[in-house]
């Protein structure tokens, strides 16, 4: 990580630490739980140049297995998590070895008919409440700490979101991570260079699931419940336009374009009703017509600029 | 990184009954290849030849419909073309093939750092990969590219960016070249640069490339395979099939005059 994003990472952990003082808590950790979710669509998308339609089952399959493990097993939030997290990276496993056998649009249609076929086998199975969803999940305590408080809760959240957070920078600047974007700036020459590169798309893709299951588990613990929206194709399509409205391939990007979202949709449900998926098509006709890097993007664009720096 | 088995065979490549079909049409039809190891043995043809095709099916890129494919004595028809690069036969491309938006020296360290066996570890820090700066400017400097080393790749001139790609391919230190149209849309002087840099990195290896610039081909191949429909046309040095009937009426027309007037 460079000095400026280190000082970014900083300046948004303090924030971060400060803000239940004057914004809801609860509101924040929503739009950290779906931050993290674009941060790990990012990876796959912004760094890998993958574009999976299905990410919302990780997310739910995610929030349906820590909702299972903490409210029918009787486990603590934290094996909730875990247990919920790595189910999700273990889907990936499976979603991601078949679609990565196809490239580009076939890649996306893949991943989303996999996403619906899950999608009706959670409508019928039973441990997922079917239409009611899993309702009723309870906080508990984790180390020692009574997550009823939603202060308490925001600060574990907040703590898990960093550390996701940061392992999601650590890889894009790993030597995997050069790898990755070797195979997103041009894919044959990286196999002409000895690369096999379906294996480094496959580890992509599971990280990218796990953290998207990490965010799905902290939501269901946040809520109390997991609900088949959480695994609709809605959500799969919500993450592609936070990504985009924040800039995809940028480090702080997806954290804006979920905020953004998050926030107008709250704010916006009780006051338009359901005219908030126009305006959510608009703002995104917008970003893809005018504003297609996205805001980190454009401002980042602007600020090489102003600096005199080539932009491409 | 490159296996030395079986040196003493005259032939580094050879490909027997080589054949590919797309849905009935036959882009490549019993092509019986034979490169001689340390040369630079051009492929050339009129547009539709082939000659693509039959690079994409060597490099295993393409599956062969029938055919066997033999790289230093070894049989690689069913080999993954990943497994290719490694066993020393390292391809180019039509199209520029560098890493775009990624620096110089970072295009060269993608080649590099497969050795380093650490390209799975999502959570090693990138300064890991600084031990191979030496080495990749070492590799840029050969193609007279470290003043360039902290550019982006895709702000480069056109003929650097060939430059940069061979840099990329002598990275993995391959036995064996091939070039696709390594010279294709360039100006006198980049032409004339990468032929140098072409005669230069061909030391102790041997190259197979396809070339339209007849200057190229008779400046620096040894040997010249002219395909025509998917078939070997004709085979030998330049004086031979230069003069040879069959390929300049294969040829018809101004590349036949060019191929007449540059034989020397």
């Amino acid at each position: 990580m460079n000095t400026k994003v280190s000082i970014a990472y900083l300046a948004g952990l303090a924030l971060l630490v400060a803000a239940p003082t004057v914004i809801y808590p609860v509101l924040v950790m929503k739009v950290l739980c779906f931050a993290l979710f674009a941060c790990a669509f990012n990876l796959l998308l912004g760094y890998t140049g993958l574009l999976s339609f299905g990410h919302a089952i990780f997310l739910g399959t995610s929030a349906y297995v820590a909702g299972y493990v903490i409210k029918v097993l009787e486990f603590g939030p934290l094996a909730g998590i875990a247990v919920g997290t790595v189910a999700a990276g273990a889907l990936g496993w499976v979603i991601g070895s078949l679609a990565i056998r196809r490239q580009g649009i076939y890649f996306a249609m893949i991943t989303l008919a996999l996403a619906q076929l899950m999608y009706f086998i959670y409508v019928q199975a039973p441990f997922t409440g079917g239409e009611d969803g899993l309702q009723g999940i309870a906080r508990g305590s984790m180390f020692g700490i009574d997550l009823t408080n939603d202060l308490a809760l925001y600060y574990v959240v907040v703590g898990f979101f960093a550390a996701a957070f940061w392992l999601i920078q650590r890889t894009i600047h790993s030597p995997f991570g050069q790898t990755l974007k070797a195979i997103r700036e041009n894919e044959q020459r990286t196999i002409s260079l000895g690369y096999d590169v379906d294996r480094y798309k496959l580890l992509a893709f599971v990280l990218s699931a796990a953290i998207a299951g990490l965010a799905g588990a902290l939501k269901a613990l946040l809520f109390g419940f997991a609900t088949l929206g959480d695994i609709h194709w809605h959500t799969s399509g919500e993450v592609v336009l936070m990504t985009l409205l924040g800039g995809m391939g940028t480090v702080f990007g997806p954290v804006v374009g979920a905020t953004v979202i998050v926030t107008l949709q709250t704010e916006l449900s009780d006051k338009v009703g359901s005219l908030v998926s126009v305006i959510m098509g608009c703002i995104f006709v917008f970003c893809v017509l005018v504003f297609r890097r996205g805001i980190v993007g454009e401002g980042v664009a602007l600020y090489k600029r102003m600096i005199g720096e080539k932009v491409h | 990184m490159t296996e030395k088995t079986a040196t003493a065979a005259p032939f580094i490549l050879e490909t027997t009954g080589l054949v590919k079909e797309f849905r009935g049409f036959v882009a490549v039809n019993g092509v019986d290849l034979k490169v001689r190891r340390g040369h630079i043995h051009a492929l050339i043809g009129p547009n539709g030849a082939g000659k693509t095709t039959c690079f994409n099916l060597l490099t295993k890129f393409l599956p062969p419909t029938r055919g066997t494919i033999r790289f230093n004595g070894k049989d690689i028809t069913n080999e993954a073309p990943q497994r290719i690069a490694r066993m020393g036969m390292v391809r180019s491309f039509q199209i520029s093939a560098v890493f775009p938006h990624l620096t110089v020296l970072e295009n060269v360290r993608i080649a590099l750092q497969r050795s380093l066996g650490t390209t799975f570890h999502f959570w090693k820090s990138g300064r890991t990969l600084d031990q191979l700066n030496e080495r990749a400017m070492a590799l840029l400097a050969e193609v007279g590219l470290e003043s360039y080393a902290r550019m982006v790749a895709v702000e480069m001139p056109y003929g650097r960016k060939r430059a940069l790609e061979i840099a990329t391919t002598l990275a993995l230190d391959p036995e064996m070249l091939l070039l696709d149209e390594p010279t294709q849309g360039m100006g006198h002087e980049d032409v004339d640069r990468v032929m140098e840099l072409i005669r230069k990195v061909s030391a102790n290896r041997t190259i197979l490339m396809v070339e339209h610039n007849m200057k190229v081909v008779s400046g620096i191949c040894d040997a010249i395979t002219v395909l025509a429909r998917g078939a070997v046309l004709a085979e030998g040095d330049y004086a031979s099939v230069s003069a040879n009937p069959v390929v300049i009426e294969a040829y018809m027309g101004s590349e036949a005059a060019q191929l007449v007037a540059e034989g020397h």
